[in-house]
């Protein structure tokens, strides 16, 4: 009965959905008010019948009901209910479902807090988000229904894939799907921009908050992922431009790049034209990523689905969103005004640089990632892109966007003094300078690049600093008149120096890890000790340790410094029964901002045991910076500039629709 | 299904050794193994999904790692080493694509792009300068409104907008 009603809810959505993608179209056609807040209600009332099917599905899941198809393929009676609950996700069907459910969420959002949008483009986005909607609901009901009966039920499921048993990836998903789907409202807003022909900075300003928020989770759901294959995978890597992160890198390169041109759009009024095409490219490379990971197209640790059906539904999909929208680009793009007259050398030119690297970035992890399928499939002829060609071709292009970064916030609009900006960063050129002699006199053995990108790390940060304190006029004047002005500075300009600042603390901590991490790779019987970077670790013992759904082989090590013992280390491998598998637990310990990491790899009957020890200096920074990048985007957002629905602060006429 | 049941075996292969190099590959002289590790990582695990060879489990990988190894100890430059697999396994061995005719696009692309991006964003800063520079002149319409405008704020009343 549950899984029926889940399924005929998720029916009702589809028919609001349609409902909602025609109606206030012409709402907006005839200037009929009452049919352009058809949308309002239609938009709230998909997400609750969205959510009234997730919830269905869930219940499936944590009741364990095995006469439901996906939930005997992908739950166990003896998971422990966290993992119940995140295994609704952790399969194709499942995932689908929650991507619907996070765009009707967005899409009631939109509707709740858009109030003070003119009445037409609410009606307009609404009905383009709506358009997103049914595509998936279609996809969903036509190939993915996650809520297909079994007859007769079996007695026991066969367990969720044990890579996905774990907290890390338990969020994971979701942060990333709110990333995705995130961006569609800068894709609806895009194209009802260019549906209506019309658009200003007010626009900017509207988009700016969706896109922010998309941005953040999006950046820790990268980070989560990140950490995620770091820890479990077993090889102590944490990128490893595989196609599936690939496909999530590139809209964040393109929703960073967006970021950036709707403050150039919202102060100036300039480069509306390339704003609207970078929204749409954001959502379409988030439909292609979703393409990629769902089609199975490429098959790769992240890849459940292999229905070739499903592949060329979403194919249509991706070609109908993508197409459409860069038509209609094409078409109406050329009505839109440009604005806004700046020199070369000021914060808007600043922000093209920024423009031009990140999509060129974008870009090369596009080529690099399609490349080899598109060459297959017209010659034949078999390549391999990996690791190696990212890191030599996107590695300098961003180097060259950290180097020019901070200059950005120091230069004015319009017309900006570049000298002036490069002796404001004296103090950044000048740390910076003096980190990469310092690490070349101590560490400069191991790598002649290393040093130099350690120094542009604390460029950053210091040149971060540096914006910073000259907004407030620190060290110019008074106490009190700096006070004074920190207290009175936008929180957007905190959140760019924040944000700023992460990155280069994700910077820091890739080259720190990359390049003066160690690693042994011993075999040890009982009792024997290994020594690494100051470390020693004694193996104590193999012990068979039982788990709710699995049995673990763990490993016992006393971790030393020198002669104190500062820790035990136990990295254990688990065989799941029911689907014949072993997973990887690595074992980390902590210190300062590095850590020891810890794999176990083959044992013997003697008692012996293979294992891979690291040590990662620095390396929790990567996952740090992100986070930080994340609360600069908070920031950004608290800005009461853009808080959404928030009301003026000298109460003009409340007639006024839009400001 | 069947493609189904080969990913999982494939998976399954992963999954049983969760070991990629192991002690007994290594070679006892720390130059060379450090040749063979760096080589390991420009090198494609060809039954797994973009992995090295040197942080792959699978056996196709443990073989490869060996194979490398027995190069360099019969004397081999690395770039010998790489031919030797290439001409063995076919170029999808490498993680680095060769610049060849059929790569072209692929190393070519992204300089492209910067170069196009460049070039467009100059001649784009030229037209608007020669745009800014000869500032269209007002028409009749606007002559009208500009002069009421002017006429209203020389008589001390603010100018209606």
């Amino acid at each position: 009965m549950i899984p029926e009603l889940g399924h005929f809810a998720l029916v009702l959505a589809l028919a609001l959905g349609l409902m909602q993608s025609i109606v206030p179209v012409l709402g907006a056609r005839r200037r009929d008010a009452a049919l352009m807040t058809l949308a309002n209600s239609t938009a709230a009332g998909q997400f609750g019948f969205v959510a009234l099917s997730f919830a269905a599905l869930t219940t499936c899941y944590v009741t364990s009901d095995f006469s439901v198809l996906t939930v005997f393929e992908n739950s166990h009676s003896q998971m422990p209910l966290i993992y119940k609950l995140t295994s609704v996700w952790g399969n194709h069907e499942g995932s689908m479902l929650l991507w619907v459910l996070i765009l009707s969420l967005f899409g009631a959002l939109v509707a709740a807090f858009g109030r003070n949008l003119p009445l037409s483009l609410k009606a307009h986005v609404l009905a383009v988000q709506s358009w997103i909607a049914c595509a998936f609901y279609l996809f969903i009901l036509l190939t993915s229904n996650p809520f297909l009966r079994l007859h007769p039920a079996p007695f026991e499921g066969r367990d969720l894939n044990p890579i996905l048993q774990d907290p890390g990836l338990a969020i994971h998903p979701p942060l990333l799907y709110l990333g995705y789907v995130g961006f569609s409202i800068a894709f609806s807003f895009a194209i009802a921009a260019l549906i209506e022909g019309r658009i200003d900075a007010a626009w900017a300003r509207w988009v700016r908050p969706w896109t922010l928020m998309a941005w953040m989770f999006l950046t820790l759901g990268i980070a989560m992922g990140s950490y995620w294959a770091y820890y479990t995978l077993g090889w102590g890597g944490f990128w490893f431009w595989d196609p599936v992160e690939n496909a999530s890198l590139m809209p964040w390169l393109a929703g960073t790049a967006l970021l950036h041109s709707a403050v150039v759009m919202e102060k100036r009024n300039a480069l509306k034209v390339w704003t609207i095409l970078l929204a749409i490219l954001t959502f379409s490379l988030s439909l292609i990523g979703t393409f990629l990971v769902r089609s199975g197209v490429l098959t790769s640790v992240h890849s459940f689905a292999n229905d070739p059906r499903r592949g060329v539904f979403i194919l249509a999909i991706l070609v109908l969103f993508i197409g459409g929208g860069l038509s209609l680009f094409s078409w109406r793009a050329p009505m839109l005004k440009q604005g806004g007259l700046f020199a070369p050398i000021s914060r808007e030119g600043a922000l093209v640089f920024n423009n031009l690297f990140l999509t060129t970035a974008c870009l090369t992890v596009l080529t690099g990632t399609l490349y080899p399928l598109a060459l297959e499939a017209l010659t034949g002829a078999k390549i391999t892109v990996g690791a190696p060609f990212f890191n030599v071709t996107f590695g300098p292009l961003f180097v060259a966007l950290m180097c020019v970064m901070p200059f950005g916030p120091l230069l004015a609009w319009k017309r900006g003094d570049l000298l002036g900006a490069a002796q404001r960063l004296m103090a950044a050129f000048g740390i910076g300078l003096v980190v990469v002699g310092l690490t070349f006199a101590i560490e400069g053995k191991q790598s002649v690049l290393a040093p130099f990108g350690v120094g542009l790390a604390f460029y950053v940060m210091i040149g971060a600093l540096v914006d910073l304190a000259e907004r407030m006029s620190l060290f110019r004047a008074p106490l009190a008149t700096v006070r004074a002005r920190a207290a009175g500075l936008p929180r957007s300009a905190w959140g760019t120096a924040v944000a700023h600042f992460g990155i280069a603390l994700s910077m820091l901590g890739i080259v720190c890890a990359g390049t003066w991490g160690t690693e042994r790779i011993v075999a040890l019987k009982p009792s024997q000790t290994v020594s690494l970077s100051g470390y020693t670790l004694t193996f104590e013992g193999l012990a068979q340790r039982p788990g709710p759904n699995y049995t673990a082989e763990v490993a016992r090590f006393t971790v030393r410094q020198g002669e104190n013992v500062i820790g035990i280390m136990q990295p254990s491998k688990r065989n799941f029964a029911a689907r014949g598998m072993t997973t990887n637990e690595a074992a980390l310990m902590m210190r300062g901002l590095g850590q020891l990491y810890l794999s176990l790899g083959d044992t013997k009957s003697d008692g012996s045991a293979a294992i891979r020890l690291y040590y990662k200096p620095m390396v929790m920074l990567i996952w740090f910076g992100a986070v930080i990048m994340m609360l600069g985007g908070a920031l950004s957002l608290s800005d009461r500039r853009l808080r959404v629905g928030a009301p003026k602060p000298a109460a003009k006429s409340s007639l006024q629709p839009a400001e | 299904m069947r493609r189904l049941v080969l990913a999982l075996a494939v998976l399954l292969l992963h999954m049983a050794a969760a070991m990629a190099v192991t002690p007994d590959e290594m070679l006892k002289d720390p130059v060379l193994e450090a040749r063979a590790r760096h080589i390991s990582q420009e090198l494609r695990c060809m039954v797994c999904q973009n992995q090295d060879i040197d942080d792959s489990a699978a056996p196709l990988a443990h073989d490869l790692r060996v194979l490398v190894r027995d190069r360099l100890k019969a004397g081999d430059s690395d770039q010998q080493v790489l031919d030797f697999l290439v001409a063995r396994y076919g170029e999808f061995v490498l993680l680095r694509p060769r610049f060849e005719p059929h790569t072209l696009l692929l190393w070519g692309l992204p300089p492209l792009a910067l170069a196009a991006g460049l070039i467009g964003l100059f001649f784009a800063a030229r037209r608007r300068n020669s745009v800014a520079a000869q500032p269209e002149a007002l028409n009749a319409a606007e002559r009208q409104r500009l002069a009421t405008l002017v006429e209203g704020s020389a008589d001390g009343s603010p100018p209606s907008a």
